[in-house]
């Protein structure tokens, strides 16, 4: 029955002059994702509202489950579009209305009228009241409540006459693409594709990096990394996802430096040569899907020496989260078990029993300059031979 | 030995070691397959004659694959491969007997699609004892003999180890049998032996044999059961009566085409390709034996299959040597899945053998087929003079 979608935003309602932007920018993203439907729908902005219609047959589960993947989107309408054919004709629509989606009758009710039409010939309070009491008649048990009603039932007149009473929320945030570039570190661990996930959320489309250390870590493992890409993508857009061959340099570090400090070293390499490839995409930060304590190499004094290296912001959205929070969130987003199956990923194949969990500055960088004979070649050549893989 | 790009501009080989995994067809085999798929597709069950033709496909391979085995053809009962084969065995013939006795006897280094099998029987109520294995990974006949009871009515041996090459008395065991237990039935998982070995059913005193077709140069998703005519064993797939009702489906007769095919190449000039994977075989064990800190696992070489070789390399992680050697075009498999992952159990045949813990996850199993060249040998061993030396130099601390 419901052949249109009434698309609820909340935070673009504020942007004053961007407005617009930011506007156009979900209508776009609400586009690529019906795009992954059958059928064909038609999205639109009218008059401060934006309007999902379906011109042709389609699946309406499928439909509402890829707009909820869409940020900006607070919640989702199903109406039912009807011509104006005079009151007694919209009376009948919106009894038959009720009479469909809302199989059991003991509910309490408000109808809540909007005339954007002004020359129709009732006005909202006439419309309110004179249809709350035809639906009083038609369906005995219902009651009237106008503070807290079961169902608020809205009827727009406007051209064509909408009626709708439910809202399906979604995800909420900002549209992608309207917050700048980002520069994701995906790991293939539970925390990362999460990370990406909420910046994406306030509007910043994403491209990621990968360290690969073949041969000590596999092609399932590089192939678990995309399939977390094209999870997170679903949200975020399509993704350029950067694969960085790190063996030397690990290897180089693990010749050349103490062993308990080879995660800490390894990290600073590949927070330099992520920011390097995100400013030569025009990303704006970095995001990594740290937690504060997790690991070792994710204490204050680990974090703050890692950090160290960058000019960019790094921005850390797990940062006061705990384990339980994070995996919630990525079982929500569908990300879990990809993120559980079995593959080494770099950061674990040397790590050391006992890893420095207050890691010194001073220290670190003294001993990275028993690698000043190679590092910079060997972090050049992994530049050079970066693969980038768009996943969407 | 094939050449292919990587992607790089440049040219790297390409070494096949893992064909007990699974094999390359036989040219002979596509082109059978082919020619049913594309014309003569007809459904053995149909009356007319595009039925009748598919109908002779079936009759032909069974005939032939009964050749193989000396047994008569309608004791083949085609199956979709040889997990399906074993189950056919194991779970039809304990249901079959189950009111003669409860006991069932296999042994520790099973493929999973006997061992599981017996698991699931044990949840139903049957006893299974398993018997262990010597240093070679091969059962000692008397535990054989101090297993069987009146009440055994089933003994499951595999022919040839899949991780090891260890070929178990096969013949022994079935005379033992049928001296302790007449009634007790012998299966035979032959996945790895079928096509290595001659294997004559009626002289070995086996009522049930496991065979699959990928393992022989044959396509994958085929395979068969010899069932011993006599043999009591209930199906375990129903639907229309096929395959005198012991398999039901429509039988696939490209696979069964492709299966005979295979079956008749392979054991046409069996002897003299098998002495030539012995001698490849030499060859890579005396080779690896080079490298310091490396056991080779299993029985003497000309003890053990000719195809397989396990080889442990101590300190040395198996999935990352698999993947340097994957690096150089060599395909291997690892003898146990990685130890990091915390879900996936060491090889039970591995353990079986009483190999030690730290060797468990640092085997590799390199197998080879009829098309496996002594230049293949060399360069793997080239590759491995100079990878797992350089791996050692790089471990945890």
């Amino acid at each position: 029955m419901f052949t249109s979608f009434l698309i609820k935003y909340a935070e673009i309602g504020i942007k004053g002059k961007n407005r617009y932007l930011f506007e156009d920018a979900l209508v776009r993203q609400i586009r690529i994702a019906l795009g992954r439907c059958d059928g064909e729908f038609h999205v639109h902005k009218t008059q401060g509202r934006i309007f999902v219609d379906a011109l042709s047959e389609f699946d309406f589960d499928e439909a509402v489950e890829q707009m909820k993947t869409v940020f900006g989107i607070s919640g989702i309408c199903p109406v039912v579009v009807v011509e104006d054919k005079g009151f007694e004709q919209l009376a009948r629509d919106v009894i038959a209305y009720i009479e469909k989606v809302y199989p059991d009758k003991n509910k309490t009710f408000k109808v809540a009228a909007r005339r954007s039409r002004k020359d129709y010939p009732m006005d909202s309070v006439e419309i309110n009241m004179e249809m709350g009491g035809i639906i009083l008649d038609a369906f005995p048990q219902m009651k009237v409540d106008v503070h807290h009603p079961d169902i608020l039932l809205t009827v727009e007149v406007r051209e064509k006459i909408y009626i709708y009473s439910e809202i399906i929320p979604g995800p909420g945030g900002m549209p992608v693409g309207t917050n700048g570039k980002g520069m994701l570190l995906l790991s293939g661990g539970i925390d990362s594709p999460v990370a990406g996930y909420m910046i994406a959320k306030r509007g910043v489309k994403i491209d990621a990096v990968y360290f690969h250390a073949p041969p000590y870590t596999s092609e399932r493992a590089k192939q678990k990394v995309v399939d977390l890409a094209k999870l997170v993508s679903r949200y975020a857009g399509p993704i350029h996802l950067h694969v960085i061959n790190f063996t030397d340099i690990q290897l180089y570090i693990y010749d050349k430096c103490p062993h308990d400090e080879l995660t800490i070293i390894m990290r600073r390499y590949m927070m330099k040569i992520a920011e390097h490839i995100a400013e030569e995409t025009d990303c704006l930060g970095l995001i990594t899907g740290e937690s504060i304590g997790q690991v070792a190499s994710q204490t204050m004094q680990s974090l703050a020496v890692t950090n160290e290296v960058c000019r960019l912001p790094v921005f850390r959205p797990l940062i006061g989260m705990d384990k339980q929070e994070i995996v919630d969130i990525s079982e929500k987003i569908n990300t879990y078990e990809t993120s559980v199956l079995p593959y080494e990923d770099c950061c674990t194949i040397f790590v050391a029993k006992h890893p420095v969990t207050k890691p010194n500055l001073g220290i670190i960088k003294k001993h990275e300059q028993n690698l000043s004979e190679k590092i910079d070649e060997l972090v050049q050549t992994a530049l050079d031979t970066d693969e980038v893989i768009v996943v969407e | 030995m094939l050449c292919m790009g990587n992607g790089y501009g440049s040219m790297i080989k390409e070494v096949y070691l893992d064909n007990s995994a699974t094999t390359k067809c036989y040219d002979s085999v596509a082109q059978i397959v082919t020619r049913v798929m594309l014309s003569d597709y007809g459904n053995p069950s149909s009356m007319h004659m595009k039925g009748v033709e598919a109908e002779q496909y079936v009759r032909h391979a069974r005939e032939v694959i009964a050749g193989t085995l000396k047994v008569n053809p309608k004791e083949i009962i085609f199956t979709s491969g040889g997990t399906e084969a074993d189950n056919m065995a194991l779970i039809g013939a304990a249901m079959a007997n189950r009111r003669a006795g409860n006991h069932i006897i296999t042994t520790q280094i099973e493929h999973p699609a006997v061992l599981q099998t017996a698991s699931y029987l044990e949840d139903l109520g049957f006893r299974v004892t398993y018997l262990p294995v010597d240093e070679t990974g091969v059962i000692r006949p008397e535990d054989l003999r101090e297993a069987l009871t009146p009440d055994t009515i089933l003994v499951s041996m595999m022919h040839t180890n899949n991780e090891i090459g260890a070929r178990q008395p096969v013949a022994e065991a079935g005379a033992l049998i049928k001296e302790l237990s007449p009634s007790a039935l012998f299966h035979v998982d032959a996945v790895q032996g079928y096509g290595k070995d001659r294997i004559y059913p009626k002289r070995m005193h086996i009522d049930l044999l496991s065979v699959s077709g990928h393992k022989i140069h044959g396509p994958k998703g085929i395979g068969f059961l010899y069932k011993n005519e006599r043999a009591k064993v209930n199906p375990i797939v129903y639907g229309g009566g096929q395959q005198a009702g012991m398999r039901s489906g429509t039988e696939n007769v490209p696979g069964i085409a492709g299966l005979a095919q295979a079956a008749e190449q392979i054991y046409s000039d069996l002897g003299r390709e098998c002495e030539q994977m012995y001698c490849l075989k030499e060859k890579f064990v005396e080779g690896v034996r080079r490298i310091p800190d490396v056991r080779v696992n299993g029985p003497d070489v000309r003890d053990g299959a000719p195809h397989i070789i396990s080889v442990s390399f101590r300190g040395v992680r198996s999935e990352v040597l698999l993947h340097a050697l994957e690096d150089k075009g060599i395909y291997v498999s690892a003898g146990s899945a990685c130890a990091s992952n915390k879900a996936a159990k060491a090889s039970d045949t591995l353990r079986a053998i009483g190999l030690e813990k730290e060797l468990l996850d640092s085997t590799l199993r390199f197998s080879m087929s009829v098309f496996t060249t002594q230049e293949e040998i060399e360069y793997t061993l080239q590759n491995l003079y100079e990878i797992v030396p350089m791996l050692r130099r790089y471990t945890r601390r």
